[in-house]
């Protein structure tokens, strides 16, 4: 297990250097993206009007505070459960060029194959950790789609942003999966104990 | 008329206390959980868990630092009542109470509102709604005191709620099972390590009931019947061989503690409910006097 800091956005070469359990952290710039977001995108067919390519998404709703007009102070802002917004994950590598999805608790192993062909990875953050996370967002750059208070299309300027682990390589590997085979193999054991 | 002004001002009292416990609880959680998480850190011998957990302890300094909320899910408003039989202001006034000082505290501080209408998904204002928020009553006899405990329940853990109707034929390794299956199958959507509160016995909404009065007790803290505590220490050692780890990611501390809580049931019956509870597992308490003085407590 390595250790890296990625300037984002990033390239596939970037991308695929990173392997399942490393640490990374992150600087430059973070999408904050949630179920309502990708709704619209996917379900709704609307073309998000900001570039994705070789982005870094992050699960999150923040709560924030107005300062005028498109301008926003964050105030709080975490993460939160990935598993409910793991079939947009094909699409945003796919069309929109997306390179890392972020959030807490995992992806489900379909996430797995399309991240190695498309070259992404999914960064586990620490769930709950929002105090910290707050203090590692300089500003908050441009906000998008406001109807949709506070599930719009954020762009944050990040510095030390983490530390975060690789959950899922784009080489096929994944944590969550390992985790949960190992921990079904014990379960076995458990209950002939039982 | 004296009568009147000392209900309206214990009426006032509790409003001003679930204000400041709703508030408090979010940003300030209890010694117990931060020692509990500290231990974790000491057991932890993973590179992935020690990463988690070295996190998880940083956070809780800077929200402490920068006065800011541990966690943004400012949860369902969930109180927990102790009233006393004797305590002057009627249930339905400490219920308006609560209501009033969950609106409170969301507006003046302000809070981030997840409280929607379940069909159509609307938000109906800061943080209540109908039968919002939740509270849990129990009642003493002979006593003039009342005591409040406020527990806002982020929704990745309540999503991570479960509930079977073993038969009594599966018996006590039925039970175990199922939390078992359970914890494993939540990973770390729940953000372990947390307290994990069953609920056994009764019918099966209170199984869950029961399961959602374990989480709010002090981590690590035993049933006082000897049987269930030892089921609850049972329990906590076998999650923790289980590898799921510091927020899922593989590691030795699963979970902080199992609180079990029982009612007697059937005798066809044998249900059991899984209620699980963040790393963050933030609570705040007061204990209001008939006389309206309020003194809170971190440890309750």
């Amino acid at each position: 297990m390595s250790a890296h800091e990625i300037t984002f956005p990033t390239t596939e070469e970037q991308i695929r250097a990173l392997k399942a359990g490393d640490e990374v952290i992150v600087q430059g710039h973070v999408i904050g993206i949630r179920d309502r977001t990708q709704i619209r995108i996917f379900d709704q067919g609307v073309e998000p009007p900001m570039d994705l390519s070789g982005a870094f998404l992050l699960h999150t709703a923040p709560n924030v505070r107005k300062l005028g007009p498109g301008r926003y102070e964050p105030l709080c802002v975490g993460t939160t459960t990935s598993a409910r917004m793991v079939r947009f994950t094909e699409p945003l590598g796919e069309r929109y060029g997306v390179r890392a999805i972020c959030g807490k608790g995992g992806f489900p192993d379909e996430a797995i194959e399309p991240m190695r062909r498309l070259g992404m990875v999914y960064f586990a953050i620490v769930g709950g950790a929002a105090a910290l996370e707050t203090t590692q967002i300089e500003e908050i750059e441009e906000v998008v789609w406001e109807e949709l208070m506070p599930e719009c299309l954020w762009r944050f300027r990040v510095k030390d942003f983490g530390p975060l682990t690789v959950g899922i390589d784009a080489h096929g590997n994944s944590l969550y999966r390992d985790v949960q085979e190992r921990a079904r193999k014990k379960l076995e054991d458990i209950y002939a104990r039982l | 008329m004296a009568a009147t002004t000392t209900v309206s001002r214990l009426q006032d009292a509790v409003l001003e206390a679930a204000a400041r416990l709703y508030v408090w609880a979010l940003k300030d959680i209890p010694q117990d959980l931060r020692d509990a998480l500290g231990d974790a850190a000491e057991k932890e011998t993973s590179v992935t868990g020690q990463r988690v957990l070295q996190t998880i302890l940083r956070n809780v300094q800077v929200a402490e630092q920068e006065r800011n909320l541990v966690c943004q899910d400012t949860g369902i408003a969930v109180y927990y009542c102790r009233v006393g039989e004797r305590f002057p202001l009627h249930p339905a006034r400490i219920y308006e109470a609560l209501r009033a000082g969950t609106e409170r505290a969301t507006l003046e501080h302000p809070l981030r509102s997840n409280t929607v209408h379940t069909l159509t998904r609307e938000n109906t204002g800061p943080n209540t709604g109908y039968r919002v928020p939740i509270v849990h009553w129990d009642f003493v006899p002979g006593w003039d005191g009342l005591d409040v405990k406020c527990v806002p329940k982020g929704s990745g853990s309540e999503n991570m709620s479960f509930l079977k109707m073993c038969v009594p034929a599966d018996g006590v390794r039925g039970i175990k099972r199922f939390v078992l299956d359970s914890i494993v199958g939540a990973g770390g959507k729940p953000c372990p390590p947390g307290i994990v509160g069953v609920g056994i016995g009764g019918s099966a909404d209170y199984a869950m009931h029961l399961a959602k009065e374990a989480i709010a007790r002090p981590v690590g803290t035993r049933n006082p019947d000897p049987l269930v505590a030892q089921l609850e220490d049972e329990l906590t050692e076998l999650l923790n061989e289980t590898g799921v780890g510091p927020m899922g990611l593989g590691g030795d501390v699963t979970v902080l503690s199992v609180h079990v809580e029982h009612a007697d049931t059937h005798m066809t019956l044998n249900p059991v409910a899984v209620n699980y509870q963040c790393w963050a597992a933030r609570r705040a308490s007061a204990h209001v006097a008939a006389s309206g003085d309020v003194r809170y407590d971190r440890d309750a």
